[in-house]
């Protein structure tokens, strides 16, 4: 397996520059490539979203999975495919729709590879219907820091066969084991698709709206607000006195359903009354689904229903979108925001706010993941059994792991 | 709802071998037990052989074990401290829920702590808004729905035993239920837990929101069949309740057009929320049991459910009549009412209960197959069964080929049950070799820990015994179960044998 000086390629994890570069296509090559190292190793796959985990504090070896790039099976009747961890989304998206199925995630990132997409733990709106990573990964195989290798689940959607690794290994940067394969549910790809547009002229109304949705028994595939935040300007226009505290967030709010062709139009329907306005629309906008851009990109999770409170307590200049029903949201928010304080504000809803992408330069002063969990003694402990010499994305997981 | 079965077995003291007063306490346990009373009070702390008795299995009951003393958790804290009295003396303990695990996971160890949760049964907080519900683990998996049913919500999982099984056993088990065909299992609906580590430390996995920084530890605990720590509370995530259920029953002249059905089903593109299907033996014992009225001369039937909104289900539902019919279903029948789904789905859930009717006794299997290989499978149970010279009733969740064969054997015939039981191993070698699994929802226990080693490899094993020596270093939670060897941690693959590590879930075994 051929391990080659980086600086050529001129790559870098969040402005770490590796110091070699390997790209196996096989997963006994990453075994044996973990085997024949000893230095430190970042797994990417395109590298789509390497500034969602905090810097590396070392390394020695930039690991590509680009390279395993096959489609091992795909098994239409059993609505199962099994792909290798450079496969890219996209590829594997339009291989399935030939079949008129579909990998019921749609994170945005062009290029993405299916093992980032589980690395990161990348969603995008539709995991109101389908959930996300967790609830669709149903089989994995990764190659361990001493280059074992070792598969967890199956081939089948249910299985309860001993512990469920494939949960462990999402969103953990790597820093547990190099996915090399996994295995999916599928979904049947919708016939009919329709949206309903709403406008949204403050956080009460985003919180409103979303509300309605989740306790009607309308079936949308994602609800998704787009927000920009002006607080402190609208709290000073505000008349003194005045009993509304104003928030200074406007937005529009996308229902999306995607069914048989009579649902949609029905819910279409049922939608714009229990709204109480909007427009349908054939296509979602183009903002829908993609990630906010410019200053620090944050993730918030937080109790679906303090999507107003989380809102209000984003700083001026916020701009972003919110998956409304499961709360969730992607901000941009301007580099000199208080992280601190905002992770405080959120606290009470159970609330984080985790950075996804940032300059460079501005990445040394900032807390990447925010305060550990009362678990941490415990993921400390599960690092440690599976990668002991920290050799596998040193530094990348909370905490400092 | 009823106990599983296979209890007849074991139910006559002279057959099982268990003496009456048990053997003498060992001077651990009494010291353990001295303490226990002091901290959590005494009249939860029981040792007295006859009370014992009642908790030496659970519904496997063809593994029983007497345990050393059994605590009947009122408080969380009496978890926190009887789990702490356990790491300090190095015992063993083994949570048990409402004892309905049908894979062995809440048998007791002899020289250990039952610790008993079925008190602790607190709704503590039902918050419509959020879709949450926080409840103690020992509460019944259909009071969530019920809390949540005046919101129009529900909570999702509903496994068969759902009357009587705890949220802290699904949880462990990972449960699952007709339904999950559509909506998932309890990992997709639990969001937190707090969890007493074996060594006494409490922490929070998970939490009300749906993603939290950090390791998903959450994820792997649920599913862990308790040996990696006890879960004292467990927050839920609640559905809203969906605008139209339509449920049909279909009957059919073979197995084969039945599975076909199920399959054309599927590929058409149509989610269901439930696809049961039932063989000839299960519908004679359906019927001996509970008079559930389905089709005569039927070889087979499916159970099916739709739901969401009503536009979508009515054509939906016309779609798979079509299908149906296309298969040469015999009979279609379509619920008009809350009772009349109550009853087609009666004799569905009470199927395992009633094969007890038309046999002495029956061993429950629990294997998953690719879901398109249904017909041959089951023609080869069929085979398998016939050079066993056993009958074979067949209940599963056919939408995501999770079978439940129920192996009718006589329990007077000396043998039978061990017969039973390698015709159930005989089966799940079938779901291995086909590329399924050993279980779907019942779980590993004690049941089939020896068929780990055919699904998994070694290295695979391994690995997911980091996952325990992380949270569990010194193996006290419910040793024994899941994992084909006993390793300690720290211990080198490769190197153990089994005579080093004696079997702590090996009690009596018949
Ligand atoms: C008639 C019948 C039908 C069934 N149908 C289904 C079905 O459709 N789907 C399905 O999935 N299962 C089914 N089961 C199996 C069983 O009901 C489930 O596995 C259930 O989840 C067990 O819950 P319990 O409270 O009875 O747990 P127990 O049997 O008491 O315990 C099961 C396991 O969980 C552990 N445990 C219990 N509580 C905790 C806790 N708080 N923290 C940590 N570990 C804990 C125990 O140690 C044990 O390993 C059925 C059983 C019967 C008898």
């Amino acid at each position: 397996m051929p391990v080659r000086p980086a600086v050529p390629s001129g790559t870098q994890v969040c402005g770490v520059v590796p110091v070699d570069v390997a790209q196996p296509t096989t997963a006994a090559e990453v075994a044996d490539v973990l085997r024949s190292t000893r230095g430190t190793v970042v797994p990417v796959g395109a590298g789509t979203k390497t500034g969602w985990a905090a810097p590396p504090t070392s390394c020695d070896l930039l690991l590509r999975t680009t390279g395993l790039d096959r489609v091992v099976e795909h098994a239409p009747g059993d609505l199962v495919v099994v792909t290798e961890a450079g496969v890219r989304l996209e590829s594997l998206r339009r291989q399935l729709a030939e079949h008129g199925q579909m990998l019921a995630l749609d994170p945005p990132e062009p290029g993405a590879t299916i093992g980032g997409i589980i690395g990161a733990n990348a969603s995008g709106p539709r995991r109101l219907r389908y959930g996300t990573v967790r609830d669709l990964l149903i089989g994995v195989t990764v190659v361990l820091a001493d280059g074992t290798t070792a598969k967890s689940g199956g081939k089948v959607v249910k299985n309860v066969a001993g512990y469920d690794l494939g949960k462990l290994y999402t969103g953990a940067h790597g820093g547990l084991g190099v996915v090399v394969s996994a295995t999916w549910r599928l979904h049947p790809l919708p016939a009919a698709v329709g949206t309903v547009v709403v406008p949204v002229s403050d956080a009460a109304e985003a919180g409103r709206l979303s509300a309605l949705l989740a306790r009607s028994t309308l079936t949308p595939t994602a609800v998704e607000l787009r927000f920009d935040v002006a607080n402190a300007q609208a709290a000073n226009a505000q008349a003194v006195g005045s009993r509304v505290t104003g928030s200074g967030v406007t937005g529009e709010l996308v229902v999306l359903f995607e069914s048989i062709e009579a649902s949609v139009d029905a819910q279409s329907r049922a939608a714009l009354a229990l709204l109480g306005g909007g427009t349908r629309e054939q296509r979602p906008p183009s903002w829908f689904g993609q990630r906010p851009t410019g200053g620090i990109v944050l993730r918030l999770a937080f109790e679906p229903f303090a999507l107003p409170h989380v809102l209000r307590a984003l700083p001026d200049g916020a701009s972003g979108t919110a998956t409304a029903c499961t709360g969730v949201a992607y901000a941009a928010v301007p580099e000199t925001t208080d992280l601190a304080a905002l992770r405080a504000a959120i606290r009470p809803y159970d609330g984080s706010a985790v950075v996804l992408a940032a300059a460079d330069a501005a990445r040394a002063g900032l807390d990447h993941w925010g305060p550990v969990p009362d678990s941490f003694g415990l993921m400390t402990r599960v690092k440690d059994q599976f990668d002991p010499r920290r050799r596998l994305s040193p530094g990348r997981l909370i905490g400092g792991l | 709802m009823t106990q599983p079965q296979v209890d007849d077995r074991t139910r006559d003291p002279g057959r099982t071998g268990i003496a009456d007063d048990g053997t003498a306490p060992s001077a651990r346990m009494v010291r353990l037990a001295e303490r226990l009373r002091e901290r959590i009070g005494a009249d939860k702390v029981l040792t007295d052989p006859a009370q014992l008795r009642t908790y030496e299995c659970d519904g496997l009951a063809a593994v029983r074990v007497r345990p050393g003393i059994v605590v009947l958790a009122s408080h969380r804290d009496d978890v926190v401290q009887t789990v702490r009295s356990c790491a300090e003396a190095g015992v063993p303990f083994v949570a048990r829920g409402s004892g309905t695990g049908l894979s062995g996971g809440a048998i007791p160890v002899a020289d250990g702590v039952l610790i008993v949760l079925s008190r602790l049964r607190q709704i503590v907080s039902v918050d419509p808004d959020n879709a949450r519900v926080v409840v103690e683990p020992g509460v019944i998996n259909l009071w969530v729905s019920r809390e949540a049913a005046p919101y129009d919500q529900a909570y999702a999982p509903d496994p068969s035993s759902q009357q009587v099984c705890s949220i802290g056993g699904n949880v462990a088990e990972n449960a699952g239920g007709a339904h999950c065909l559509k909506y998932g299992f309890t990992v997709n609906h639990v969001m937190g837990a707090e969890v007493v580590l074996p060594d006494g430390e409490v922490v929070r996995l998970g939490g009300t929101a749906s993603e939290h920084p950090g390791l998903d530890l959450l994820g792997a605990f649920i599913g862990s069949e308790g040996t990696l720590g006890v879960a004292t509370q467990v927050t839920v995530r609640t559905i809203r309740i969906p605008e139209t259920v339509q449920t049909m029953l279909v009957g059919f002249h073979s197995v084969r057009d039945a599975a076909g059905t199920v399959s054309d089903i599927i590929a058409s593109g149509i989610v269901p929320a439930a696809i049961e299907m039932m063989d000839a033996l299960a519908i004679e014992a359906a019927e001996a049991a509970v008079q559930c009225g389905y089709p005569q001369g039927a070889v087979a039937v499916l159970v099916i459910e739709l739901d969401g909104p009503a536009v979508e289900v009515d054509e939906q539902f016309r779609q798979v009549r079509e299908l149906a019919e296309a298969r040469h279903a015999f009979e279609t029948r379509i619920a008009r009412d809350a009772a009349e789904r109550a009853l087609m789905w009666k004799g569905r859930k009470s199927a395992f209960a009633a094969v007890g009717r038309i046999s002495p006794a029956y061993y429950v299997q629990d294997g998953v197959i690719p879901r398109t290989r249904l017909p041959e499978v089951l023609e080869e149970i069929g085979r398998l069964a016939d050079e066993a010279q056993m009958r074979v009733a067949n209940v599963f969740h056919a939408g995501d080929g999770n079978l439940h064969p129920l192996i009718l054997f006589d329990d007077a015939v000396p043998g039978a049950a061990h017969d039973a039981e390698r015709l159930g191993g005989a089966i799940l070698d079938l779901c291995v070799d086909l590329g399924g699994s050993i279980t779907g929802e019942h779980g590993v226990g004690v049941d089939k820990k020896s068929k780990m080693a055919r699904q998994f490899a070694g290295e695979d094993l391994d690995t997911m015994q980091l996952v325990r020596c992380a949270f569990d270093p010194d193996g006290l939670a419910n040793p024994g179960k899941l994992f084909p060897t006993p390793r300690l941690c720290g211990e080198r693959p490769g190197v153990r044998t089994a005579a080093d590590t004696p079997d702590p879930a090996l009690g009596e075994v018949f």
